[in-house]
């Protein structure tokens, strides 16, 4: 137990590069996911077909690959940054990936006879997404992308395989000095636990505070 | 084609059709260009530096190594599904002191990542004189972490199947378990197999551990020829390739085997 509480000043800089990994690639993997999902639901056959060899790429290639391609392989054509900044590119594309499978289900789960109701109506593109597409669909993928908030969590810490001092990295030093594997790693096992529960309690709440009653 | 977003194109819907078209191209033809030149400006298209994997040799070493990875995947996936299913059933039981230590293992394995497990063999067990042979070492950590989510995946296999199939073996005298074995189970099999195979692709993505762990599988195969010829960027290309290829045609036969489950009927008849 000491172990744990003598090295508390690592495992928090540990916690806080997670943190940093986590919030950022999932910041990014949004947007990506919304730039995929679009191309995916396009009606141009060029754009969704870029949209689907992006996901199946990036959800067929494990992302400690991708990360040993980028760190290792990238600095060879001349493309270099921090390891942190690459760790959390590569995971913000490999999550996008399936961000946008979650958003394209829950655009494809609106029965489409909503969409025909809004244009029938007279609403313009933007604004039978706005007002009746949209809200639909993103309640029906709170549930999917917390799980995948959770599993992004989960993955950041192979960024530690390539590196990055993260809350894994840092457990895994802190036990090489002092040899007591099982409060250190049960301490940081229960750090990640930590963060799913909040992740899980949030989305719960959301989704029951947003769920449509049918 | 109209959906819940577009109806059939007009005429001024297709000429739009026909822009993002020629403007999409154009971006993705800028893109590649733009790789090519940074890989011709850093010297890394040379021949000499692709030439290596025309030959037999370097593919026999990659082929050996995908050979380990699909040795430890099957194995993994094998232990994980028994472990799974147990795990299932346990959480289904009508016994609480079955039902919970199997929910508690599935909800909190769940939350660790399959790293710290890793590192727990890697690094925690030897100190307690568990020193694993490297093939283990990277099998047991994905099967504990693995059966969480095969468990699941049975789980919900098992809690589709219609309430009444199981009266109907309750009702003619069978016992609980042979309902189970005879009944739900055999149709739980059949539709969950489609997420077991895109569960098993998770899996085999899991075994690139092997590169933590260095047991000699097709990722950490990669590394070790990367260091010797020092075609870094060329190796790791080859090895995600191979990668693609394997884990596309698993997740392909998933979605066959999805195609060819029978439609749920919506409505009861």
């Amino acid at each position: 137990m000491s172990a744990l509480l003598d090295h508390l000043p690592e495992f928090w800089q540990g916690l806080i590069v997670t943190l940093q990994l986590t919030a950022a690639s999932f910041a990014g993997a949004a947007v990506m996911g919304l730039v995929i999902a679009a191309l995916r639901v396009s009606p141009v056959p060029v754009l969704r077909g870029i949209g689907t060899a992006y996901v199946e790429t990036l959800q067929n290639l494990p992302l400690l690959v991708l990360l040993v391609l980028a760190v290792f392989g990238l600095p060879e054509i001349g493309l270099q940054a921090g390891l942190q900044v690459t760790a959390t590119v590569v995971i913000a594309l490999y999550e996008g990936a399936y961000i946008a499978e979650a958003l394209r289900s829950g655009v494809n789960a609106v029965s489409s006879g909503q969409g025909e109701a809004a244009r029938a109506l007279g609403l313009t593109f933007g604004q039978s997404l706005r007002h009746v597409v949209l809200p639909q669909a993103l309640r029906t993928v709170i549930q999917p992308i917390g799980n995948i908030f959770i599993a992004l969590t989960m993955n950041t810490s192979l960024a530690a395989a390539v590196g990055v001092v993260e809350l894994t990295a840092a457990a895994n030093r802190v036990n090489l000095l002092e040899a007591q594997p099982i409060p250190i790693f049960v301490g940081a096992g229960l750090a990640y636990a930590v963060i799913a529960a909040c992740a899980g309690l949030v989305t719960g709440r959301l989704e029951r505070r947003l769920a449509v009653v049918r | 084609m109209s959906n819940v977003l577009f109806d059939e194109p007009g005429p001024r819907a297709r000429r739009r059709i026909r822009i993002a078209t020629v403007a999409g191209a154009i971006v993705l033809l800028a893109l590649v260009a733009l790789a090519v030149r940074q890989f011709a400006a850093n010297g890394q298209l040379a021949a000499d530096r692709w030439q290596p994997y025309a030959t037999w040799p370097m593919w026999r070493y990659l082929l050996g190594g995908l050979w380990s990875t699909v040795l430890a995947a099957v194995v993994s996936a094998a232990l994980s599904m028994a472990a799974g299913l147990a795990l299932a059933l346990g959480r289904l039981s009508r016994r609480p002191w079955v039902r919970m230590p199997s929910a508690a293992y599935v909800e909190t394995v769940r939350t660790i990542p399959v790293l710290v497990l890793v590192y727990v063999v890697l690094f925690a067990l030897p100190r307690y004189g568990l020193d694993l042979p490297l093939f283990w070492k990277l099998v047991v950590p994905l099967t504990v972490s693995n059966a969480s989510l095969f468990a699941e995946v049975f789980r919900a296999g098992i809690l589709s199947i219609e309430r009444g199939q199981s009266e109907a073996g309750l009702a003619v005298g069978l016992t609980h378990g042979q309902t189970m074995r005879l009944i739900v189970l055999p149709q739980a099999a059949r539709r969950v197999l489609p997420s077991i195979v895109s569960q098993s692709v998770g899996l085999l993505k899991d075994t690139s551990l092997g590169f933590v762990v260095s047991y000699a599988e097709l990722l950490y195969s990669g590394k070790v020829l990367a260091n010797y010829n020092g075609l870094l960027i060329q190796t790791y290309i080859v090895v995600a390739l191979v990668y693609l290829v394997v884990n596309a045609s698993l997740s392909k036969l998933a979605r066959t085997l999805e195609a060819r489950q029978p439609r749920r009927r919506l409505f009861r008849a």
